[in-house]
């Protein structure tokens, strides 16, 4: 097990701390430093892919649960797929498809960890059908800071398991999880592809055929205004069966087309994100998208089209990005016009931004809930970036709503009870698992999660 | 925490009644800060302080009895202020004095800002995280004979900053070195103020601007930079006999 200290920031490169990072081989390596977190306390971090800093630990231990990434079983008639909390999706994806089978849910990058993403307890383009992670995840093996190894399931310990499920780490470290995967039977995407001219015909695209397909998302431009104001590129889609294919796909279905890899250069300028070249981006965009087409799209480019290029967090150069991501309650369509609109006049340009769906949802304090949600990037040096996300976390919390903590950087702790009501049953049940509170971690400390 | 933004929730300002540092500490507090605590020779002189900054919205602010001077006695206070207040930000450091007896002024403005920042970066290297804004001024760029005390100890702590910064990097501790002109406070009060000269709440807002820049250095007003560059390489024989 190697011990260094060093630097560690989230995927939007801000406020780094430093922290006494470890690696640990197995179970019984994270038992023992469980043992003695010292003062500033113990995370587990996985790809490090939330955006802030819900992965570091200032001062503290910072497990890398990395190097725990077996698939220790695939069964397929059930199906059921085990394995170690630091296996990325990714690589359990490929496992998973010459089986014929695919996660149940997967966010909009396969470069993240089983842990850091029931940790998160994350929500894909199939929230609105299928719920979020944690809702396909059977059991899971917790080793509690209190020194026990505990197995939780919905049924016979539904606190400690949705304490865990989108507790960001901080109910102890998911040693490994059973979750049940889909069946597919080809590793391809019908994808219909068709643009909204505004924001009516964006939310009632994507509304009109929640039930029919079980992927949609829509690409909305939140810099344009007027009568464009929220007009987007809605993507939707279902898993294509085998008589679709043709060709040499069809001869082996489940395999997917090579990719030629991208990366971004190690070191870019800031100032490259700005509203002028956002605006024609968006423009392109918007104008390249068909107005309506279906087409056949391999699941990775499908779910993951940031993936091809490593590293593109850089172009928002040295002083990063933040990424926001909000949740509307159903009902409140008109806060989500109100949050577009003040984005539109914002001097600080939104890149990415993604309009969602979300189904019900369980979790103490997971993100998703009923209704709609709206996440973008945006250049950390933006001009009046501040002012105009802190008046977007007063309007959401007023309409009922929450940002999501796998992306925050920068909520005022103030706003988090309203923005999660059940964070008083989390708490008691974290200090139940925790009653020395010994996890600990940056997000928690700037909060006051766990107060 | 510092948020992704450069805000900080928490500071300890030592020379908690000087003008500056409570208009700095103002303005952080209208960001994001929510505890202050200032660390002072006289608790009892800061009543008017703690009370602007509750007003600013600060949800917690203490006091803390800190004398420069005594300086066998920094360590234990830096020990204690992370005991009793936990997370630790930012620390400003904004005393000093500008006239009196030479080792004095040396002693105040640069010896004991020594002692006091050493064991300060040393304990927010431990806590993996911290920000230590240090007031030097102009008159340390280049020492002039009208008040060469002063500069010099400003010279020094200048120099000790910057050195410090360099150290510390890679910690997730940094150092930033503001450098004002002339400002108008209650020290300078007896002063005709000249041009380029500022006020606490300009330097405040310089720093803020600052921090959330991730800036090493800070001039107030910017406009000193350029000038201070060309008074740096003046020949001493020209320096000598200008003015002031
Ligand atoms: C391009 C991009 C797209 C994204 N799209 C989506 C999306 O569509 N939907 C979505 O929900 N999210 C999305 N995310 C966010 C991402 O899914 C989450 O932040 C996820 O938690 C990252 O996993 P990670 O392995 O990198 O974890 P890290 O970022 O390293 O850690 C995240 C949290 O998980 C905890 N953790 C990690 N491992 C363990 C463990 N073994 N036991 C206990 N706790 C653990 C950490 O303590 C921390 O609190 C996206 C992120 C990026 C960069």
């Amino acid at each position: 097990m190697s011990t260094e200290e060093r630097l560690l920031s989230g995927w939007g490169r801000t406020a780094a701390t430093r922290a006494r990072v470890r690696t640990p081989a197995g179970a019984a390596d994270v038992a023992a430093l469980l043992r003695h977190p010292g003062e500033r306390g113990v995370l587990a971090r996985g790809l490090g892919r939330s955006y802030g800093d819900a992965a570091q630990n200032a001062g503290g231990l910072v497990l890398d649960m990395t190097a725990m990434s077996r698939i220790k079983a695939i069964d397929r008639a059930t199906p059921s797929v085990t394995a170690e909390a630091g296996v990325s999706l990714k690589d359990l994806a490929n496992a998973l498809l010459p089986f014929g089978l695919f996660l149940p849910v997967t966010p909009g990058t396969q470069h993240v960890t089983l842990g850091g993403a029931i940790a998160a307890d994350v929500h894909g383009k199939n929230h609105h059908v299928d719920g979020s992670l944690c809702a396909h995840v059977t059991s899971l093996v917790l080793q509690s800071p209190a020194g026990e190894r505990l197995t939780l399931d919905r049924a016979t310990t539904p606190d400690e398991f949705f304490a865990t499920a989108g507790g960001m780490g901080l109910t102890g470290i998911v040693l490994e999880a059973t979750l049940t995967p889909i069946r597919i039977e080809t590793a391809y995407i019908a994808e219909q592809v068709a643009r909204a001219p505004d924001l009516d015909a964006t939310m009632e695209g994507l509304a009109s055929t929640d039930a029919s397909h079980r992927y949609s998302v829509a690409w909305i431009d939140c810099l344009a205004r007027g009568n464009r104001l929220g007009r987007s590129v809605l993507m939707q889609g279902d898993h294509a069966p085998v008589e679709m294919l043709s060709g040499p796909a069809r001869a082996k279905p489940l395999e997917l087309p090579q990719r030629l890899p991208l990366a971004a250069p190690p070191w870019l300028p800031s100032g490259l994100v700005r509203r002028e070249t956002v605006a024609v981006f968006n423009e392109v965009y918007f104008r390249r998208a068909p107005v309506r087409a279906e087409r056949l799209t391999p699941l990775d480019r499908f779910f993951y089209p940031l993936d091809s290029v490593a590293g593109w967090n850089r172009v928002y150069g040295r002083r990063g990005l933040v990424q926001y991501q909000l949740a509307l309650p159903l009902g409140s369509e008109h806060a989500m016009r109100e949050v577009l609109e003040r984005l539109a006049a914002s001097p600080a340009p939104a890149t990415l931004a993604v309009l969602k769906r979300f189904g019900p949802q369980e979790g103490l304090l997971s993100f998703p809930l009923p209704g709609w949600t709206l996440a973008m990037d945006l250049p950390a040096d933006a001009p009046q970036l501040s002012e105009l996300l802190d008046g977007l976390d007063e309007l959401t919390a007023e309409a009922g709503g929450r940002v999501y903590l796998a992306k925050d950087s920068r909520l005022r702790p103030e706003l988090l009870e309203a923005m999660y009501p059940e964070l008083p049953r989390w708490r008691e049940v974290r200090a139940r698992l925790d009653p020395a509170g010994a996890m600990r971690s940056d997000l928690a400390r700037r909060l006051g999660l766990q107060k | 925490m510092r948020d992704a933004l450069g805000s900080v929730q928490s500071l300890l300002v030592l020379g908690g009644t000087s003008e500056i540092g409570v208009a700095t500490a103002r303005t952080l507090v209208n960001g994001r800060a929510r505890r202050v605590v200032l660390a002072c020779r006289d608790p009892r002189a800061a009543g008017p302080a703690v009370e602007d900054l509750r007003r600013a919205g600060a949800g917690q602010v203490d006091t803390l009895r800190f004398d420069a001077l005594e300086r066998e006695n920094h360590e234990r206070f830096v020990d204690d202020a992370f005991a009793r207040f936990g997370e630790i930000d930012l620390v400003l450091l904004a005393f000093g004095v500008l006239t009196g007896d030479p080792v004095d002024v040396i002693e105040t403005n640069f010896v004991a800002a020594v002692a006091v920042l050493e064991p300060l970066a040393r304990r927010m290297v431990r806590q993996g995280h911290g920000t230590i804004v240090v007031l030097s001024s102009v008159a340390g760029e280049r020492v002039r004979r009208a008040n060469y005390v002063y500069g010099a100890s400003k010279a020094g702590l200048d120099g000790f900053a910057q050195g410090l910064a360099d150290s510390l990097a890679g910690t997730g501790v940094r150092v930033m070195v503001v450098r004002p002109g002339f400002v108008r406070t209650k020290m300078t009060a007896s002063m005709k103020a000249p041009p380029l000269s500022a006020t606490p709440e300009q330097v405040a807002h310089a720093i803020a601007r600052g921090l959330s820049h991730g800036s090493e250095t800070v001039w107030v007003p910017a406009a000193m930079r350029p000038l201070m560059w060309v008074v740096r390489h003046l020949p001493r024989a020209v320096f000598r006999r200008l003015p002031f």
